[in-house]
């Protein structure tokens, strides 16, 4: 069994109308516990004002994203052993490009409702999905299997992409790595959405997308594949006028 | 009511230039920046040094002057070195637009900067020797 930690939790805080501040706590914790349990404990214990968004606790629902050490990352599956260590400081913050509600809860409303327009789909026949080796009984036209879609909506690509940053219309990795996944041949109405200079060409190639994406979505990759069908379909739209 | 402070703005370009918790590709991102904003402004500064060419002879002697100053040359190293480095940055870019080498780009950027590194020492002993 793990020998406790004494952390000191350093939490950003703003209420409406507050000046962006952080507040302290000290705990004691078990490092193998992850850091979601921590905020959590401040909640309990210390100080029931605390905002912050969580449900599932394990990696499904998206909704606990936040930085912690300056870094995007999915709380309830974040162990305190890898951001710290005993006499420590695990700095907490909202996440970056959505508006703050309060404290270390945002507002992903945008982040959804621009999943919708491009038809991301939550839910997708298994053997679309991109996963090592499918089992041999899986065929293109099998219907029967069906699989959860990898993208968990939890916004941490979005938070890391410095070309979100500054600009409030750019759809942003998750969104463009949905428009993928749901295919510019199956959907050629999407093209209009992405080929633009909100879509795919404001991405300026940083790939911190992928790297903070805790749910192998590869939004990077997806990206740079849509730009080469994009590429490819003004070719072809060129030689055929030819 | 939601706070607009974290709210996506072209004021807080800056955090382009913020290179703490970022990755490889973050930091390509960042060098690409300050490399572009480097080779602009010596673009104006070769623009007013040159100006002084249009002021004769004696002008003329006095910009090769100029240039054999040893600041100056640490100077047009660091120009060699931005275009090297913002070029080599730049060929990674379009080949993982074009879907090349996307599952490598951390590989490729560091290969690409230590071919950058070796030009620009080539380029400095030249210059320092010549």
């Amino acid at each position: 069994m793990s020998q406790n930690w004494n952390i000191t939790l350093k939490v950003s805080r703003q209420k409406e109308g507050e000046t962006p501040h952080f507040d302290e706590y000290k705990m004691e914790v078990n490092p193998d516990e992850y850091v979601l349990d921590a905020v959590e404990r401040v909640w309990a214990f210390m100080d029931r004002t605390l905002c912050y968004r969580h449900a599932c606790h394990h990696s499904t629902c998206g909704a606990c994203g936040m930085r912690v050490n300056d870094v995007e990352k999915l709380t309830c599956i974040t162990y305190i052993r890898d951001m710290t260590h005993d006499g420590g400081t695990l700095k907490i913050e909202p996440l970056r490009n959505f508006p703050i509600i309060s404290d270390l809860a945002v507002d992903m409303g945008t982040l959804y409702s621009r999943l919708e327009s491009v038809g991301a789909r939550s839910v997708l026949p298994a053997p679309e999905a991109e996963i090592e080796n499918p089992p041999a009984t899986w065929s293109a036209d099998d219907g029967q299997y069906i699989r959860l879609a990898d993208c968990i909506e939890c916004g941490l690509c979005i938070s890391a992409c410095p070309s979100a940053a500054t600009s409030d219309e750019y759809l942003g990795p998750a969104i463009l790595a949905g428009a993928q996944a749901n295919g510019l041949k199956r959907n050629p109405e999407l093209l209009a959405l992405v080929d633009c200079e909100h879509g795919v060409w404001r991405c300026h190639s940083a790939f911190e997308c992928t790297a903070v994406c805790p749910s192998f979505v590869d939004p990077a990759r997806r990206i740079m594949d849509l730009r080469t069908q994009i590429i490819k379909e003004r070719f072809t739209r060129l030689f055929h006028k030819a | 009511m939601e706070n607009k402070r974290n709210k996506p703005s072209p004021a807080r370009f800056w955090m382009w230039f913020n290179p703490i918790g970022r990755e490889t590709g973050g930091w390509a991102f960042i060098l690409n920046r300050v490399t572009a904003l480097g080779l602009i402004f010596y673009l104006f500064l070769h623009l007013i040094v040159l100006g002084q060419l249009a002021k004769g002879p004696e002008g003329y002697d006095g910009f090769v002057a100029l240039m054999h100053n040893p600041y100056v040359i640490v100077g047009e190293l660091l120009v060699v070195a931005a275009g090297i480095l913002h070029g080599l940055n730049g060929i990674r870019i379009i080949l993982t637009t074009f879907g090349i080498g996307v599952t490598y780009q951390k590989t490729l950027f560091y290969t690409l900067m230590a071919v950058a590194l070796i030009t620009i020492l080539i380029f400095g002993i030249r210059m320092f020797t010549a």
